[in-house]
């Protein structure tokens, strides 16, 4: 039997590859997101994967206060990616003081603990 | 269809256990003392059970295993898992078994020794895929995002969450069987630790012991147990996801569509509610629901809340016990709302007994604002 990649794992192979590729539903043309097998808006079954931009805006934000020995304070936000979806992620580069509501940032595969994962930049820096 | 079901179930009997901290003593240990406190309540015996209504923080199958702990051969159970509102949701899947003949009594139960086990919120769950990498503290990470937003977009202040806090500290002050009794002012939330911005520790729900538990029977025998039925005047439930990623509109929650549908079933408005108790997990609960069920405008839960409005004397009864914030908080809180609700009706409340209470509304929360589960409870002269 050949091995099925099925949505998350092409999204994984992508976020390997330092991709973000996101699915679009060909009936609909809404991009969805987490990676499934059908368009949950219009319910159509037919998705293509395109590359997302990476242009984004903060749509909500927290930070996590942590004790500094154990690593101190981090970001964790709401994502909402140009082409209309949203994503969990955590803005780098700034102190998670300093990340607002409606903030401009790109998104890039980076590193979580080893592992590729999407994460964000202030737009510009 | 769902008009037929109108005030033809209702409460005969409540209970709870282990409030606050129950060491040495299991989560289904608390459960089952629970049930037999709402049984003596209602004047039957747990052989009269034939209709089991449960879920737990633990297990894969939790219903099964309460059946065995309880030593019951139920011939109808319901083991829903839709977080902290599975027990509202209940009694519209008791009301209907009920009233089919699935059961004759129906008994609703939970029970958790969070507190004493470990501290903190003990749960089955695990972190979804595209959230878990990124650590958000489960659940408030969640709840925060959401209070994040609302204040974006409706200028809702810290001070006004504190205030949800201060109003609940306020009706537990009055309330022997509450776990966190002392003075709590607004500074006093401000300035307490912040763990995800904006909430503090005071924002948060407590972490306790207690279990609870609620015994239904179809309306046309209510009336020969020895306290005062309750009737199920409404219930509904909706929910709009699971993760917190998915939630489309981070300040309107599913309990605008809950409650627009238990209000219709029940037959009344918001304007008609002498009592409400919400599941306060954070403080921004209780300003989104206040606003998803009609009290108020969709960004006017802020003000709503202030200075006392929802405190006892204030313009509207909310969480008379003291709620998730100040009474009990075991896990899962969704049970206590319908017990405080049907008390308060039945004019035995434990804290502040309001006056002439008919109508009381109920309703849950359930994972991260996923879930939402309104009731409306009345007394025999509202049937």
């Amino acid at each position: 039997m050949p091995e099925v990649h099925g949505p998350d794992k092409i999204f994984q192979d992508g976020l390997a590859k330092g991709q973000i590729n996101l699915q679009q539903c060909d009936d609909c043309e809404r991009f969805i997101f987490f990676p499934r097998i059908l368009c949950p808006h219009c319910k159509g079954s037919s998705l293509t994967w395109r590359s997302a931009s990476g242009d984004g805006t903060v749509h909500t934000t927290t930070t996590v206060r942590r004790k500094p020995e154990r690593g101190g304070d981090y970001n964790v936000c709401m994502v909402e990616l140009a082409e209309g979806v949203r994503m969990m992620s955590r803005v780098d580069e700034i102190s998670p003081d300093d990340v607002k509501i409606g903030l401009p940032v790109t998104a890039f595969v980076g590193d979580i603990d080893g592992v590729p994962s999407v994460l964000c930049k202030p737009a510009g820096s | 269809m769902v008009d037929q079901l109108r005030g033809k179930s209702a409460i005969v009997g409540v209970g709870h256990a282990g409030f606050g901290e129950a060491p040495g003593l299991s989560a289904y240990d608390i459960m089952g003392q629970s049930a037999l406190a709402a049984l003596e309540d209602a004047g039957l015996k747990l052989g009269d059970v034939d209709g089991l209504f449960c879920t737990m923080m633990e297990d894969a199958m939790p219903v099964l295993m309460a059946a065995e702990y309880l030593g019951i051969q139920p011939r109808y159970v319901d083991g829903t898992m839709t977080g902290g509102s599975s027990f509202v949701n209940y009694l519209t899947s008791a009301t209907l078994a009920l009233q089919a003949g699935l059961c004759d009594v129906a008994l609703i139960c939970y029970g958790s020794n969070q507190r004493t086990a470990s501290g903190r919120l003990v749960t089955a769950s695990r972190l979804p895929p595209y959230e878990g990498p990124y650590s958000p503290r489960y659940p408030i990470s969640a709840y925060a995002m959401a209070a994040a937003r609302h204040m974006y977009e409706y200028g809702t202040t810290r001070e006004q969450l504190a205030d949800v806090a201060v109003a609940a500290r306020a009706w537990a002050r009055h309330n022997p069987e509450a776990f966190e009794r002392g003075e709590l002012t607004r500074e006093d939330v401000l300035g307490a630790r912040m763990v995800g911005d904006p909430l503090t520790t005071r924002d948060c729900c407590l972490v306790t012991d207690g279990g609870g538990a609620i015994v239904m029977v179809r309306a046309d025998r209510a009336k020969d147990f020895p306290n005062a039925p309750v009737y199920v005047l409404g219930a509904a439930a909706a929910s709009s996801h699971r993760q917190i990623s998915q939630m489309h509109d981070f300040t309107v929650t599913a309990a605008r569509e809950s409650g627009s549908r238990a209000f219709a079933m029940a037959g009344v408005t918001a304007g008609d509610i002498d009592v409400v108790e919400l599941y306060d997990a954070f403080t921004i609960n209780t300003i989104l629901f206040l606003e998803d069920l009609g009290f108020c405008a969709k960004g006017e839960g802020g003000a709503f809340v202030a200075d006392g409005r929802i405190a006892p004397g204030g313009t509207l009864p909310v969480n008379t016990n003291g709620g998730g914030l100040s009474c009990v908080h075991p896990g899962m809180y969704g049970i206590f709302t319908v017990i405080e609700a049907a008390r308060q009706i039945r004019g035995d409340a434990p804290g502040l007994q309001l006056d002439n209470v008919e109508l009381a509304l109920a309703h849950g929360n359930g994972g991260v604002l996923s879930s939402q589960v309104t009731a409306i409870l009345g007394a025999a002269s509202t049937v």
